[in-house]
């Protein structure tokens, strides 16, 4: 038993860190929303010299050979700057090439992926929307019982503006033929399920960089700004509303850690697991967004002003694989009519 | 990271829960609170020193069984399952006991931990007084040195199980003159000697949960100090680290009251009764977050066993526990109906003694300053 994280894993995540907080600034991330695609293959190029697209890609196939929890790390800081680089559907359409029976596809495409070539893009059937699809070289796509893998050329894309400036939405359609199908029936469906489990924790994770930064920009804001001769944040009424934040956060991320030892480790609770993070990420970020906004009352209310950067990928964070509604469910038909093994963490309940 | 037990851990979760199974009482125990129930928890507590089982996590020769932190939460979770007694000398064990450990001299360990271990002696805390609650710095009892003595004078108040219980352990004014946290000492006392009077408070529900405790010209050795004279302040900020969390509150209580409240939820809707829409969510909602409190303490737990130390987020434990403990309770009487206010119901006992959880070990205002204060960095003034 041991729920924490290496030395090594921990200092990949800092090396990270300090190569965000110097390349992706507040300033090029607005910047990045007037481009044409919203995406930089100039930063893609850095992310992959630092080893990011190829972490969970397997070392056969030029990856690092990493798993989920060396990813959560990652991916937590992706959200702390609001990067909107398709870090995670690259990581999960990886991750889900690398577990096809048959390995043409794989072989062809994860080479690409680890050295920073190829960008992928994932849709499933909780969204009508896939995410990045324009910059995407290989689209990983449901159809019937299938599942399919098409190059970028081969799909039909109908932009749909966001809410959020950093996100590109597509509907895609692709015309699915046996020369695109990777997967069907059982096989497709347990990939699928993964995809969706793996894209559900890396939001989580993202999630929980997004709710660090709100309440950072908050306190930061609550320490110089006076109103009555003191420091706003001298006063209990904003003391209080971001210690609740806190308590949020300090939880979501035990449900987080943990949910990806259950996805790297294949747990039978690994649903359950993964949709109690989700939730409870999400519901932590949106506190944090509409907090940090309080807080900084109508200045954070200005688009000039970076809070709403953040509060809007958190509002993305919070529908995309799957939303609230979807995860509770989970959760609900897990816990209470015993969809899963009826035995968390150590406590198994008596009787059983 | 591996959340697996190894076959050492699983081997100590089956003994223990073997024995726990061949040893609980079958019927619940009288309250602590009352003094039969009081002398029935001691019963207990001495079988369960007899096994092994007191204090697992303590060495061996003060009564413990040299488990590590671990071990004591995988026994946690074998007590709660098995709906074993609650722990009459909590105060002793979960607080005082893991403080002693670390800043008492080896006669002081040697004197008190095997006997709180058996339950022999049981403790009150002695913090709060009349016009230190919130603001603890504010405490006003003295303990001036005499020779080879403190002669201990002032009120303490709100001492839990100041009833019934034989010492008390707390932090009096040493340095005369002295300020807000300087000058406080930690001393312990028994509740026996001249000049000491304990008057029983009743709580909520008419029993004597906690007293107040006033001293007279009541002389104590001076090895009854515990760390440094005058470095109280700090030796209670530990105590109180356990207090908020590890020790005093390990996930298994609430865990077992999330599954119970499952089971309510069930139960309910196969007879018939109405359930609220949205109870459903509800009740997984506090599965979820009774789960995320334990996988909270195993991650403490792992950062203690490498070295760590329990700090200012000792705060955000005890907002989210308690805040939690009510939330069950609430829900498990909305599920109960109009049964929800007759007094045998063992939910409405648990929800009266969730309703203290904001309240003690510092209230959650208290905490959520310190959150803001020590982990965010805002301002005191």
């Amino acid at each position: 038993m041991d729920f924490g994280f290496s030395e090594d894993q921990l200092l990949l995540q800092q090396t990270v860190r300090d190569f965000l907080a110097g390349e992706c600034t507040p300033e090029w991330v607005r910047a990045q929303w007037q481009t044409g695609t919203g995406r930089s293959p100039e930063f893609w190029r850095k992310l992959a010299e630092i080893g990011v697209p190829g972490l969970i890609v397997p070392e056969a196939f030029g990856g690092l050979g990493m798993d989920d929890v060396d990813l959560v790390l990652i991916l937590e800081e992706v959200g702390r700057v609001a990067l909107a680089e398709p870090v995670l559907s690259t990581a999960v359409g990886a991750a889900l090439l690398a577990s096809l029976s048959e390995a043409r596809v794989a072989g062809e495409w994860l080479p690409k992926v680890a050295a920073g070539d190829a960008r992928l893009a994932v849709g499933h059937e909780q969204s009508p929307f896939v995410a990045d699809a324009h910059v995407a070289d290989l689209l990983l796509l449901p159809a019937g019982a299938g599942l399919h893998a098409v190059p970028r050329e081969a799909v039909r894309l109908e932009p749909q503006a966001s809410n959020d400036g950093a996100q590109r939405l597509f509907r895609v359609t692709f015309d699915a033929t046996p020369s695109t199908r990777i997967a069907e029936r059982d096989e497709a469906r347990e990939l699928r399920d993964a995809a969706l489990d793996r894209g559900a924790l890396g939001c989580a994770a993202q999630a929980l960089g997004v709710a660090d930064q709100l309440v950072k920009l908050a306190a930061d804001y609550a320490i110089q700004r006076e109103q009555f001769g003191v420091p706003i944040g001298s006063f209990q009424a904003v003391k209080h509303m971001l210690a609740d934040v806190m308590v949020k956060i300090e939880y979501a991320r035990s449900h987080v850690y943990r949910s990806a030892h259950s996805i790297a480790q294949r747990t039978p609770a690994r649903a359950v697991d993964v949709s109690m993070a989700k939730l409870a990420a999400c519901e932590a970020a949106l506190c944090a967004g509409r907090t940090s906004l309080q807080v900084h009352g109508a200045i954070g209310y200005t688009y000039e002003q970076d809070v709403h950067v953040w509060m809007k990928r958190a509002w993305s964070l919070d529908l995309a694989f799957g939303d609230s509604v979807f995860h509770r469910a989970r959760l609900c038909a897990g816990v209470i009519d015993r969809a899963t093994p009826a035995e968390s963490f150590g406590y198994s309940p008596p009787g059983t | 990271m591996d959340l697996r037990y190894t076959p050492e851990q699983e081997a100590f979760r089956k003994q223990a829960r073997a024995w726990l199974e061949a040893n609980v009482p079958a019927e619940p125990l009288p309250s602590f609170d009352v003094a039969e129930g009081f002398e029935a928890h001691r019963a207990w507590e001495k079988k369960l020193h007899a096994g092994g089982y007191a204090m697992v996590p303590w060495p061996v020769e003060y009564g413990g069984r040299g488990a590590d932190l671990l071990e004591w939460l995988i026994f946690e979770e074998e007590y709660y399952r098995a709906g074993a007694p609650g722990r009459v000398n909590q105060n002793g064990i979960f607080l005082l006991g893991p403080t002693i450990m670390e800043v008492g001299t080896p006669e002081q360990k040697a004197r008190f931990l095997p006997k709180m271990a058996s339950s022999e002696e049981v403790w009150a805390q002695g913090w709060s007084e009349p016009n230190a609650g919130s603001d603890m710095a504010n405490i006003q009892s003295t303990a001036l040195r005499d020779g080879d003595v403190y002669v201990i004078n002032g009120q303490k108040t709100w001492a839990s199980r100041g009833a019934y219980a034989h010492w008390l352990f707390g932090l009096f004014r040493t340095e005369p003159g002295s300020d807000r946290h300087r000058g406080l000492s930690f001393i312990l006392t028994p509740l026996d000697l001249p000049g000491i009077s304990v008057r029983p408070i009743q709580k909520i529900n008419g029993k004597a949960a906690f007293a107040e405790v006033f001293f007279d010209d009541v002389r104590v050795p001076v090895e009854n100090l515990l760390g440094d004279e005058g470095a109280g302040w700090n030796v209670a900020m530990a105590t109180a680290g356990f207090e908020r969390g590890l020790m005093l509150r390990s996930p298994a209580r609430f865990q077992s009251t999330a599954w119970r409240l499952v089971e309510l939820y069930r139960e309910t809707l196969e007879r018939g009764a109405p359930v609220a829409p949205g109870m459903r969510e509800r009740v997984a909602r506090c599965w979820m977050d009774a789960e995320a409190y334990a996988l909270n303490t195993y991650q403490t737990v792992t950062r203690l066993l490498a070295g760590g130390r329990i700090g200012a987020e000792a705060s955000l434990n005890k907002i989210f526990w308690s805040e939690l403990d009510i939330e069950m309770h609430e829900a498990a009487l909305e599920l109960l109906g109009p049964g929800a206010e007759l007094a045998r119901e063992p939910w409405l006992d648990g929800y009266v003694f969730a309703l203290s959880g904001p309240i003690y070990a510092g209230t959650n205002q208290i905490q959520r300053n310190i959150i803001a204060e020590r982990l965010l960095g805002l301002p005191r003034k």
